[in-house]
This record gives C-alpha cells, sequence and structure tokens, in this order.
C-alpha cells in the first residue's frame, strides 16, 4: 500500500472501526481528493491542532453542514472546469448523516452534485458518549435509551438511508463494513468512477460504545452481516444489483457479544425472548430483501 | 509555535503523536507461516504495518496494541504478547 | 452608464460584475429579486457561475463557505429568518477567514412574522466577525458590493462583508443606477487570490479543533483582524472614489455636525429621513446633524469620537431592540464615548417597518434637546393597540 493518506498518530481507541474504514476510504479514493468532515469521532481524532493525520485537502466546518460544504466544493471545481478531475469526499458519523445533517444532505442529493458521501455507521453518537441516533438499532443500549425497568433500551429501528438515498435517485448506493476491508475499496472506487451523487453506509463497530475487545472489531463486523442486521448489498440507478451472500447466523450469537445488548440475555424472561425474536425478524426481512441467502451448495463469500 | 493564518494546519502532522506508547501488548509477526495475504496490513487502524511479499512488522511508534491483526491473521502467525513493565 | 432600476436590480448588476464563480442562496422576501435576476443572469449566460438552489438559508452559506474554502469568489444574499437560520454558519465563515459576500435585505424578525424592514436581522450578528456595511441608498447599496469584495479579499483583512440594505425601502425601489462597465470593475477588482484553499496539489486541514490553552489565541487573531480591516475599508472607498468617481462616505458620512445641538445617529435610509429633516429643522432654527454610520463592524470608535463629544446631545434612532435591555446601537455608542460626558439617547422606531417621518425625528430633537434622557425609548406607538393602562405607562417613559 501506498502512503496513507490517514497518517499514524491519530488518537482513535484500540480497534477502531471508523478509523479503520476511513484509511481505507481515502486510500482507495487517491490524493486527487478534498474531504469535508463533520464534527465526530473521526474529525476529532485526526485534527488536534497543531496536528492532522489528513494527507489531502481536508476541511472540518460544522457538524451539520457537511453535504452543503461538500457541494460548495463540488461547485467551485465545476466552476473551474475541474469535475472529474478532483474527488469530492463528504463524510460523516451516522448521526451526522441521518439526523442533523439531513436537510442538507437530501438538498445534495436532489440536485445532484458529483459528491460520494461516506457514512461511517457506529450506530450512536459516539464522540459525545454513545447517545442513540437515528442509526443506533433495535433494542440497543445507549446512553440516552438505556435499559431500565420501562425500557427495553432504543425503541426504534434504524432509519433505512439506503432506501431514502435510492429514493432520491443516487445513481449508486451501497453499503459495505470493515468485516471486509477488500469491498470498501472496490465500493469506493466504483463510487468514484460514477458521476453524479454516491451514497456508502459503512458499518464500523464501536468497541467502546458496543461494549467489546478491540481485537474483535472485525469479527464482530461479520457476525453483524451473517446475522442479517447489516445487509451488505449495491443499488445501482435504483436497482438492486449485488449482494453478499452469507450463511445465516442467529443474531444472538451477534448480541450476545456486545454489552449493548447484553441487559436482553441478563434473564431468561419470556418478554425479553420475544424481544430477541423480534430483533431476528428484523434480520430475517433483510435477508430475504437483500437476497443475502446463500443456496447450501454455494460458499459464502468473503473478503 | 505562533498559530497560522485562520488556524490551518499542514497535512500528516499527527506522526508527532507516537501512539505506541498507549499499549499494554505488542503483536509479534513470527513469520513463519505467513502467506502474505496481506490481511493484516489491511485492518490495521493507524495503518502502521509495513512489509511486503511475506514479512510484515507493525511500527511500534504508533502500533496501539488493538490485536486486529492477530485475530484476523488466518495462519495464527501473529501472537499478542505482553508489554514489559 | 445610469438607468432607472429597482434596487434589486442594481445589486444583482454589481455582483455579476464581480464575477462570482458560486452563487448559492435560498427565496426569502425580500431578497428574492436580486437572486432572482443573477439565476436569470447564469441562465443566460451573462454571468458564468455555479447556481446553487440550495434548500435552506443553512446550506446557502455553507456551500459559498465550501466554495470559497475551494478558492473561488462566492455570493449569497438573505434576510431575517434566513440570517438567523445561518447564523452557525456565519461564525464559522469569519472564524476560517474565507471573504465571502452576503447581500442582507434588512428585515424584522418573527414573532410576529413581518417581511418589512428593520435591522434585527443583522445587528443580531454584529458579533460573528463579518465586515458589516450599511448602505444610505441603491446606489451605494450597488457600490458597496464591489468595494466589499476589495476589503474582503485583501490579505490584510481575509474576512466576510455583509452588505446591509433596507428590506423593501432600497431593494424594492426604483432609482437610477450607475453600472459600471465590466472593465472598470475588474480593474478595480483583480481576480482573487486565497491565502489558502483546498487543493490537492497543496493539501492542508482546516478547521482542526484547539484546546483551551490555544483556543483564546486563534480567536484573539481572529478579533484583531475584524478590527484591523477599518482602515481598509476607508482606503478602499478612497480607491472607489478614484476609480469610479463617488464616494458614500469612508467608515461613517457626517452631515451637518460640526455645530449641531443634537446628532442624529443612525444606518440606512434612515439617515436619508434624518438629512432630510435636519435641514428642515435648521431653517426653523433647531441645529440638527446626522452621523450615519456606513461601516457598522468593525466598529468607528475613533471617528465617533472625533465627530461625536463635542458639546452635541446624541440622538441614537434604531430600528432594532435588545429585549428586556432597550438599544443596541445607543450602548455602543455611549461605550466609545466612554469618558466624555455627551448625554447619547437611545430611540426605538420603525421596527417591522414601520414610517418614520420627519415629524417624529422632530419630536426627538425636542426631547433630547431638552436633555431628557433614553434609552431604549420607543417612539410612536399606539393606543389601539397597546390597551390603554400600557399605553399610558409608556407616555409616561417620555416624560421622565
Amino acid at each position: 500500500m501506498a502512503t496513507n493518506l490517514l497518517a499514524p498518530g491519530h488518537t482513535a481507541c484500540l480497534g477502531c472501526g471508523e478509523a479503520l474504514a476511513a484509511r481505507l476510504v481515502v486510500n482507495a479514493a487517491g490524493p486527487s481528493t478534498i474531504i469535508a468532515e463533520a464534527t465526530g469521532c473521526l474529525e476529532i481524532i485526526s485534527s488536534r491542532y497543531p496536528e492532522s493525520a489528513w494527507n489531502v485537502p481536508w476541511i472540518h466546518s460544522l457538524f451539520d453542514n457537511t453535504a452543503a460544504v461538500a457541494a460548495g466544493i463540488a461547485a467551485a471545481l465545476r466552476a473551474t472546469g475541474r469535475e472529474g478531475q478532483v474527488n469530492v469526499l463528504s463524510q460523516g458519523g451516522d448521526g451526522a448523516t441521518a439526523d442533523i445533517g439531513f436537510g442538507p444532505l437530501s438538498g445534495a442529493w436532489e440536485r445532484g452534485h458529483d459528491v460520494l458521501y461516506v457514512c461511517y455507521d457506529n450506530e450512536a453518537y459516539m464522540n459525545t458518549g454513545i447517545q442513540r441516533s437515528g442509526l443506533t438499532p433495535f433494542h440497543a443500549r445507549t446512553s440516552t435509551s438505556p435499559p431500565g425497568r420501562q425500557s427495553l433500551g432504543n425503541p426504534t429501528l434504524k432509519k433505512d438511508l439506503p432506501a431514502i438515498a435510492v429514493a432520491h435517485g443516487v445513481p449508486y448506493v451501497a453499503t459495505t463494513s470493515v468485516g471486509w476491508p477488500r469491498d470498501i475499496e472496490r465500493k469506493v472506487k466504483k463510487a468514484l468512477s460514477i458521476r453524479g451523487p454516491k451514497y456508502l453506509q459503512i458499518h464500523v463497530p464501536c468497541p467502546l460504545g458496543w461494549g467489546f475487545d478491540p481485537s474483535q472489531t472485525v469479527d464482530l463486523a461479520k457476525l453483524a452481516v451473517s446475522s442479517g442486521l447489516y445487509p451488505i448489498f449495491e443499488y445501482e440507478n435504483g436497482i438492486l444489483t449485488g449482494s453478499m451472500k452469507v450463511k445465516p447466523v442467529p443474531v444472538e450469537e451477534y448480541l450476545k457479544r456486545q454489552v449493548r445488548f447484553r441487559h436482553l440475555f441478563a434473564a431468561a424472561k419470556p418478554e425479553l425472548e420475544e424481544q430477541v425474536r423480534a430483533i431476528q425478524a428484523v434480520a430475517d426481512a433483510n435477508l430475504v430483501k437483500y437476497q443475502m441467502v446463500t443456496p447450501p451448495a454455494e460458499a459464502p463469500t468473503g473478503a | 509555535m505562533p498559530i497560522p493564518h485562520a488556524g490551518v494546519v499542514k497535512p500528516g502532522t499527527s506522526r508527532a503523536t507516537k501512539t505506541g506508547s498507549w499499549r499494554v501488548q505488542r503483536p509479534v509477526f513470527l513469520h513463519k507461516e505467513c502467506i502474505g495475504c496481506r490481511q493484516c496490513v489491511y485492518v490495521c487502524p493507524e495503518g502502521c504495518i509495513v512489509g511486503e511479499g511475506k514479512e510484515y512488522n507493525a511500527d511500534l511508534d504508533y502500533c496501539k496494541g488493538c490485536g486486529l491483526c492477530a485475530a484476523v491473521c488466518p495462519k495464527k502467525d501473529i501472537e499478542m504478547r505482553a508489554e514489559e513493565q | 452608464m445610469k438607468r432607472v432600476m429597482e434596487g434589486s436590480m442594481g445589486v444583482s448588476e454589481m455582483v455579476r460584475l464581480c464575477r462570482p464563480k458560486v452563487v448559492a442562496a435560498y427565496p426569502i422576501t425580500p431578497q428574492t429579486h436580486i437572486v432572482e435576476n443573477l439565476s436569470q443572469f447564469v441562465a443566460n449566460g451573462q454571468l458564468q457561475a455555479e447556481f446553487v438552489n440550495v434548500e435552506s438559508e443553512f446550506s446557502a452559506a455553507s456551500v459559498v463557505l465550501g466554495a470559497s474554502a475551494t478558492g473561488v469568489r462566492s455570493y449569497t444574499a438573505t434576510s431575517s429568518q434566513g440570517m438567523l437560520l445561518m447564523n452557525e454558519v456565519v461564525y464559522n465563515i469569519a472564524g476560517l477567514r474565507l471573504p465571502v459576500v452576503m447581500t442582507l435585505a434588512n428585515r424584522a424578525i418573527s414573532p410576529p412574522l413581518s417581511i418589512w424592514n428593520d435591522w434585527q436581522d443583522s445587528l443580531s450578528v454584529r458579533d460573528a466577525g463579518w465586515i458589516q456595511l450599511y448602505a444610505e441608498d441603491n446606489q451605494e447599496a450597488a457600490d458597496m458590493h464591489v468595494q466589499a469584495y476589495r476589503i474582503g479579499e485583501d490579505p490584510r483583512v481575509a474576512l466576510p462583508v455583509m452588505v446591509c440594505m433596507d428590506g423593501f425601502i432600497l431593494t424594492h425601489a426604483f432609482e437610477p443606477i450607475d453600472i459600471p462597465e465590466q472593465a472598470e470593475v475588474d480593474a478595480f477588482l483583480p481576480e482573487y487570490q486565497p491565502l489558502y484553499k483546498l487543493d490537492p496539489a497543496d493539501p492542508v486541514t482546516v478547521g482542526a479543533f484547539m484546546e483551551p490553552d490555544k483556543y483564546m489565541e486563534a480567536r484573539y487573531l481572529i478579533h484583531q483582524a475584524v478590527a484591523q480591516a477599518a482602515p481598509v475599508v476607508e482606503e478602499v472607498a478612497e480607491s472607489f472614489r478614484a476609480a469610479f468617481g463617488r464616494y458614500q462616505g469612508g467608515l461613517v458620512d457626517a452631515y451637518r455636525c460640526e455645530d449641531a445641538e443634537v446628532i442624529f445617529v443612525t444606518l440606512g435610509t434612515l439617515a436619508s429621513v434624518a438629512k432630510s429633516a435636519a435641514d428642515q429643522m435648521r431653517e426653523a432654527g433647531k441645529r440638527a446633524g446626522v452621523l450615519r454610520i456606513r461601516c457598522y463592524r468593525p466598529f468607528p470608535t475613533k471617528q465617533i469620537r472625533q465627530i461625536l463629544g463635542k458639546g452635541a446631545k446624541v440622538a441614537v434612532l434604531e430600528k432594532a431592540l435588545a429585549l428586556g435591555v432597550g438599544s443596541i446601537i445607543a450602548p455602543e455608542i455611549r461605550n466609545a464615548l466612554y469618558g466624555s460626558d455627551t448625554p447619547v439617547n437611545g430611540y426605538i422606531l420603525g421596527l417591522g417597518g414601520r414610517d418614520v417621518p420627519p415629524a417624529t425625528l422632530e419630536r426627538i430633537f425636542d426631547h433630547a434637546a431638552a436633555g431628557r434622557s433614553a434609552d431604549g425609548l420607543f417612539v410612536d406607538l399606539k393606543a389601539e393597540h397597546l390597551g390603554d393602562e400600557a399605553f399610558a405607562a409608556w407616555q409616561a417613559q417620555w416624560k421622565e
């Protein structure tokens, strides 16, 4: 691999899925790339004045305006005849993408700016202390959706951002995961070969926020996908053109390894088992919708 | 160092922070069974594993000892060992 | 060439001549005609720019932030609620030292909803780090945009500039406006040379976070930059005079202040009313003068001390309000005159587009000349809307 465009010396936690994904993304994008970044873990760990881990031009403005800043960069490049010669990458976490920055993202998608938007989905507002976001999964413990006598954790399903992107007519919409670093590379390169808006959502497990040993980041990411809870797929011009085939694994195997779901297994109560079955139903629906189940004869694919 | 115009920072300057000091365990690359798949190079969040062919090592200036390389190595050719006190 | 045109068109024409490469705006009355004209120019090929029809003012400001950071001249415009919505971005643009130019068509803020003119919008962001210029008439409003780019892009400044013009009163009024030739503007306003930009040829990191041991110095440097922009504002006004033969003042515009008993201090078109009222009053022996603040940020403390504080009483006429406190501009004038015993009164008028007739200014003159003091004193309120008790209480304030 050539020079890391995200240099070491950044202050990400041990085993950080987001830092890993970001390094893969920027290396795949190459040096002719301008990045607009949202406030969040990736921004904080990489840009502590007077140091920067970025070896490409990079701007952090606010939490909620990344997509619009990137649109401005793209407009400036277009106005000066450089569209297509310089990649524009707009990045943020799940909170910045699905919640606070969503309006500008929708506007940017609708206007069709030539920008690849990458969402690093660690399923909560991690940088501020693990608070719930629109992409926090069903029943996950976060600091603002804690389980208690009257709660089982986050009461809602993940906002289906890829579907929303497809509905905007975004020509390339894909999910991927740090479970498969080469898949991230491939999808970034593919996206950047397309003119117009692109959306890539990367599942990035967070050892601190989810509660697991840092060495398990990649393994857990793979389990999330095999369980069906994090489907990996590609939509091109509105049509599902690819999905990762898996040999499905019961959701418990994934959930039990994380502290954020431990409350579901604290006791063998029917109410709890019912909720785990509800999560299984979400997974099963994904497996069908995205055509992820391997017929018995085929092997599961991987990196 | 005086703050430059608009607080604009030079690239790649994070290398001044040697995150290797965070380690409580370090990866030892045994160089016995390596098949050169480069999964270790890929999964390091620091990007500090360097090498080519079938010989790789972590740059201990930056390696935080997360253990991802050891966990993904298909040949178990990387061992995590505790840092000496 | 001088043609009768709508104030908004004067601004659009001047902005076109400044050759911005990215224009991003969201419609809000009374700014709309400005951006509509610009989009027509782009559609006709008269302006080579990317016109980005954003989905909110917050994005309008963010788009021009991104474009300016990429090294191109950018432009946006807004009013009122739009200004408040882009609040967060406006601080960011100034702090990142990006010389964006924005037209602010001054309009009241909600509640209650009002589309009519006052200055609450621009004054509410006076401390964000933008240079703020206020135009008295449409020629000045147009001219200010050319000056704004030159001021903002000056390497000694590197700050965004807000050109404030009274909504409807200027934007929708038809006046003869002299629009120069492209070559004249090109000669006055060279191509933008950014002090930094996002470019893979020379990567930089913009917007790094700073810990407590450094943040203060970073903010101090921006503060100094705003304060030190004052001489550049004056310089550019002089250069503009030399190039185009027009001069509407530097940081301030003083009218008949030398021997005045009462000096009205105000902004924008209200100064025109005040000047005309001052002439009338002088004919009746009342020596009135007008100090129009043309550049409100940086605040022209030196000029204020030079012109006020010579014996005249000061009556600040404000189309804005600090709720629960009173005047906004009057305390800043008082602060500039600290150490002198010049009485400074603050009068609140014209909110939400209410007309300010010369007779009102005469009443204010009399009030101030009689030595009465006031801060945040509302003018011309109506009994029918207040009810007897509240109206009586307000009237009593005038007698204090």
